[in-house]
């Protein structure tokens, strides 16, 4: 097994799968509760988190963590007010990004991987990062799975929820916890600007396959994997660089999910 | 007092902008049916919402009874289109209703046939008639519903309305609801609360019609849509005490006056 671990490209695949799994059943409640925005915003702002624990020398995780946690919790809260929401998001998303790579350039070393926290590195996955992404996709998906149904009641309907005893509010932070454990697990597979897709891609695609939300988080996660599996291989024989094509194998099973969706509507 | 549900004292309700409700005191009591009127932006919906605990009163305060078991339909109920969920499952989520139950709920609203079908599916109609089906499987303490006739014809009302009152007979739960058609409201109801940003004035239906709050509220016979929002100014506390009195004995009655939150006699809502 440790032998097995060894090699960058059983690690690769580990990590994607790990995530993919995870981003599965988030990615559903995301879209589900129109947060595609936010998923972008904290991902992006987790550059600046890559960026102050390179300055800070400590961990690349934590740091991501650390920051997308206190984006994810400022993005939950700070709505109404003078700016409509997605606004708000645009200026973090936007914001975050320019001034992680602004922090970026001041630290030494940092500049020649730029590509990699953008795009990920998913094949310098250490097993060291491999246990981290495996820890925090784990306690996502713990997460997710606990609140399970408390997070569909509010995801149905807010104001149903708490007048049937619910909260809510709790059911955001949760979900809100769960982003940012997300975004830092996905960060080094995809990098910042990708981790977004991880989300919505799989997501999408399970929907025209599925009549229950179980299954369209199950499906997702399946077909998230089998993207990361698929861009693998193809990256590895192309010679292309291995998040985008993970990406554009998850926008590939999209599309075929719809077109099978759509014959089989037909058929009926 | 101590066969109240629900009460909310000095409750008030803003946006930031604007005092949507201010100066709310008004007590649900188990096994009656109340129901709320008033004019568009009076607060309606704001007020069914604050009573329910699905949203917060920015002043005063809401008490509920201890595990108060409430059974709730929104006026809208929009579900995004990309979550897979089935008109079954919908109504299950609620509580912990078994199999057969839901299918006796969802035929006592009329959609048993609708039970595998998706809930994104459904009609703005069929939609309520799930989520009232929802609420009655909680088997509730309190019906909390908002416009709960919204998009039925008039047969479909009053068989509506029958089914209110053949739950609150079976079960004994509380009623509050929210509607727009005073004619059957006040066939329906024991107690009728008006609300314009604050409550106008309450108690039962034929007294309440009687008060030239509500009058006003609702215009004086034929005058029409307009007088809906026309400001009465001929009355005073005064007045209105002396109205009270003259009105039925018992019924709790009180008036205040109102309309304040609305542009002045005639003139262009803001």
């Amino acid at each position: 097994m440790t032998e097995l671990l060894g090699d960058f490209m059983v690690r690769a695949a580990l990590a994607g799968v790990g995530v993919a799994l995870a981003a599965g059943p988030l990615g559903c409640l995301v879209v589900w509760r129109r947060m595609a925005y936010v998923g972008d915003t904290v991902a992006h702002a987790a550059l600046l988190g890559v960026a102050l624990a390179l300055a800070l020398e400590i961990g690349v995780i934590p740091g991501v963590l650390a920051v997308a946690l206190l984006v994810a919790l400022a993005v939950a809260r700070g709505s109404g007010g003078r700016y409509a929401a997605d606004t708000l998001l645009g200026v973090a998303a936007h914001g975050g990004l320019a001034v992680g790579l602004v922090v970026l350039s001041f630290v030494s070393g940092a500049q020649g991987d730029l590509s990699a926290w953008l795009f990920g590195d998913i094949l310098a996955v250490g097993p060291w990062d491999l246990a981290l992404i495996w820890a925090a996709a784990g306690l996502a998906t713990a997460g997710l799975a606990l609140g399970w149904t408390r997070l569909l009641n509010s995801t149905i309907n807010e104001e149903l929820a708490a007048a049937e005893g619910g909260d809510p509010e709790s059911d955001r932070l949760l979900l809100t916890v769960a982003l940012a454990l997300l975004v830092a697990a996905a960060l080094k597979v995809v990098g910042a600007l990708l981790v977004g897709a991880m989300l919505i891609l799989p997501a999408a695609a399970a929907r025209p396959l599925v009549r229950t939300p179980e299954a369209m988080a199950l499906t997702a996660a399946g077909l998230g994997a089998m993207a990361v599996l698929g861009g693998l291989r193809f990256a590895w024989m192309a010679d292309t660089p291995a998040g985008p094509s993970i990406v554009v194998a998850a926008l590939a099973l999209f599309l075929v999910a719809n077109a099978v969706g759509r014959m089989r509507r037909m058929v009926r | 007092m101590s066969s109240n549900l629900i009460e909310a004292r000095g409750l008030g309700v803003s946006d930031g902008r604007r005092r949507i409700l201010y100066d709310v005191d008004m007590a649900l009591r188990s096994g009656e049916i109340v129901t709320i009127v008033g004019p568009n932006g009076a607060g309606k919906t704001t007020l069914l919402r604050a009573l329910v605990g699905a949203l917060k009163p920015s002043e005063g305060e809401v008490w509920r009874r201890r595990r108060l078991r409430i059974g709730y339909t929104p006026q809208k109920l929009t579900i995004d289109r990309t979550l897979p969920l089935t008109v079954d499952r919908f109504v299950a989520l609620g509580s912990g209703a078994g199999r057969a139950a839901r299918r006796a709920a969802l035929e006592t609203v009329g959609i048993p046939e609708l039970d595998g079908s998706q809930v994104t599916d459904l009609s703005g109609g069929e939609l309520q008639r799930a989520a009232l089906a929802r609420a009655l499987l909680r088997e509730p303490d309190l019906l909390a519903l908002d416009e709960p006739t919204e998009g039925l014809d008039q047969p479909g009302e009053a068989a509506f309305y029958r089914l209110i009152d053949r739950v609150r007979r079976q079960t004994g739960a509380a009623v509050c609801m929210i509607s727009h058609d005073l004619h059957v409201v006040m066939g329906a109801s024991d107690r009728v609360v008006c609300l314009n940003g604050h409550v106008c004035c309450e108690g039962a239906p034929l007294h309440v019609t009687g008060t030239p709050e509500y009058r006003a509220l609702f215009g004086l016979g034929t005058q029409g849509a307009l007088a809906l929002y026309r400001h009465e100014h001929d009355h005073t506390h005064g007045h209105v005490h002396h109205q009270t009195h003259g009105a039925v004995g018992t019924e709790h009655h009180r008036g205040r006056d109102h309309g304040h939150a609305l542009a002045g006699s005639g003139g262009a809502q803001p």
